[in-house]
């Protein structure tokens, strides 16, 4: 009986929590020229009228390769500095783990706040390169406890025979650790691209005239509410559950490393 | 002294350093222009700002509040159901957690405005006549934020639970306790820890939120964060934007590591 209860509670705690994703559908294929619910008719104009404008589709280019370049970036120093966490022994490495992991915690608008001080000065507002710094700032967590978990796990008696086979130690990094860290390292380049594509309040700072994906909506959204920013929702959605399903099933479960 | 393993982390160590640390630390020196704290006694002694704070503190403990309740059945439910429907519950969290803060955003703006979905349906329902305010205040601020920070509270939550070893329950449940009992007498006491650990990332997060109270909040729900974008962008106030962020990094910080001092033996168990 209790349990019951329970379920119906979650039921609705659930509709909740997907309501705002599934509301975005309907609107996007709306007929109608202004955000009218329910829509009175179905059509594809506010899905076209994105695809012609060419501040959109700069935008969204925009976020994708800043997005692929904060993952790589954040892969590249993220994957090391995990390896030295886990298997380093030196002086102050709670402080390196802590400053690794600080980013989730200090508010990012005090950040974007500080890096764009330090950006205006250099004249690096709007240059691509400055937002993918930033951003793999934000991203260096996800992938340090995504791979510190991963690194955790990690046999390292598979390592030990192939050195004793003779495999010199770049060999076995190569040919034996990566490869069996590859679940981990998927999740945690996904998780760093979405972070990236996603992140607003430090693009709204560093991007200058250059808009990103988010920070376009951003503007949008502050001016009139037109259904164009529905049907980008929709993509923005479909593109957040492919990585979701491609972490499924490439990827280390979520659940753990968002402990 | 040894440094065995340090050099991989060196080239992440210069980033941190140099676009996260130096930064935050050169312009939290700002706040100290001319050797003086008039910025901090600005920030905290002016009753207009002293208000910002507290309303933030308000707002971070209710949202704090309702995603606790709101977040403790469903990682209950996950955590205790079949595998296949845990699947799914991940699914319907991870999916809202993932997808980007400002197409929720604009979606509660469509559900809640005047002409939004909930209003519409209020009214050719007869339940209102007038279109409700839900949006542009403090009900539109919570709600937007609850959302957003719910996933949050649910994976601690589900984890704790998961850690929990059955055979105390089986013991509970064959001895005879009510389900209400087992409840209160072992899965609550018992999962404190992740209730703990839930409310602490929610209640930290919340304190510098920026992007659901200015979208929400129609310019009369002002946080703290709202307010040192406004320092830095409208009046160009760097000293005292500086003040501001050092006292929410201190509140932070403060709540962060008393936290963790608090869990700590507890853990240990």
């Amino acid at each position: 009986m209790s349990r019951r209860v329970l379920v119906v509670a979650c039921g609705l705690i659930y509709l909740f929590l997907m309501l705002p994703i599934l509301v975005v559908f309907p609107i996007s294929l709306s007929s109608a020229p202004y955000m009218q619910f329910p829509p009175p008719g179905l059509s594809w104009q506010w899905y076209e009228r994105y695809l012609d404008d060419p501040q959109w589709i700069e935008a969204t280019w925009r976020s994708l390769y800043i997005g692929t370049a904060t993952a790589c970036l954040a892969l590249g120093l993220g994957v090391p500095l995990a390896f030295s966490l886990v298997r380093g022994k030196f002086l102050g490495r709670g402080f390196v783990e802590r400053l690794a992991l600080a980013p989730v915690i200090v508010p990012t608008i005090i950040l974007s706040v500080a890096v764009y001080g330090i950006f205006a000065k250099l004249k690096l507002i709007g240059a691509w390169y400055g937002l993918v710094v930033a951003h793999t700032v934000l991203a260096l967590p996800f992938v340090v406890l995504v791979m510190v978990a991963g690194l955790r796990d990690f046999d390292r008696g598979l390592e030990h025979a192939a050195e004793g086979l003779g495999a010199s130690r770049w060999r076995t990094l190569t040919r034996i650790t990566l490869p069996l860290l590859r679940p981990s390292l998927v999740s945690a380049g996904l998780l760093a691209f979405i972070s990236s594509f996603d992140e607003v309040v430090v693009a709204l700072f560093l991007a200058g005239a250059n808009m990103t994906l988010p920070k376009k909506m951003f503007d949008n959204i502050l001016m009139e509410i037109d259904p164009t920013i529905a049907a980008v929702s929709v993509m923005q959605i479909l593109l957040v559950s492919l990585v979701l399903v491609l972490i499924g099933r490439f990827g280390r479960g979520l659940s753990g490393s968002a402990r | 002294m040894t440094a065995r393993g340090f050099w991989p982390a060196l080239p992440a160590l210069l980033l941190l350093f140099i676009f996260f640390l130096f930064p935050v630390v050169r312009m939290l020196g700002f706040s100290l222009e001319g050797g003086s704290l008039d910025w901090y006694a600005k920030a905290l002694g002016e009753g207009l700002y002293l208000r910002v704070f507290w309303n933030t503190f308000e707002i971070a403990l209710l949202v704090t509040f309702f995603c606790l309740i709101l977040g403790y059945p469903l990682g209950f439910l996950m955590a205790t159901t079949t595998p296949l429907w845990a699947t799914v519950g991940f699914i319907f969290v991870l999916l809202p957690l993932w997808t980007s803060v400002l197409v929720r955003t604009y979606a509660w703006m469509v559900l809640l405005g005047r002409n939004g979905v909930f209003n519409r349906l209020l009214i050719d329902s007869g339940v209102t006549e007038d279109p409700l305010p839900l949006l542009h205040n403090f009900t539109g601020v919570m709600i937007g934020m609850v959302h957003v920070l719910l996933p949050y509270m649910v994976l601690p939550v589900y984890g704790a639970v998961r850690r929990l070893d059955p055979a105390i329950v089986a013991a509970a449940e064959g001895l005879g306790a009510s389900t209400w009992r087992i409840f209160w007498r072992i899965y609550l006491p018992l999962t404190l820890n992740g209730i703990f650990a839930g409310a602490v990332i929610v209640f930290v997060l919340s304190l510098g939120f920026y992007i659901t109270p200015a979208l929400l909040g129609g310019g009369r729900v002002i946080m703290i964060a709202v307010l040192i974008e406004q320092q830095v962008r409208e009046t160009l106030n760097w000293p005292f934007a500086a003040a501001l962020s050092a006292v929410l990094l201190a509140a932070t910080f403060a709540v962060y590591s008393l936290a963790q001092r608090f869990t700590r033996p507890q853990e240990a168990t």
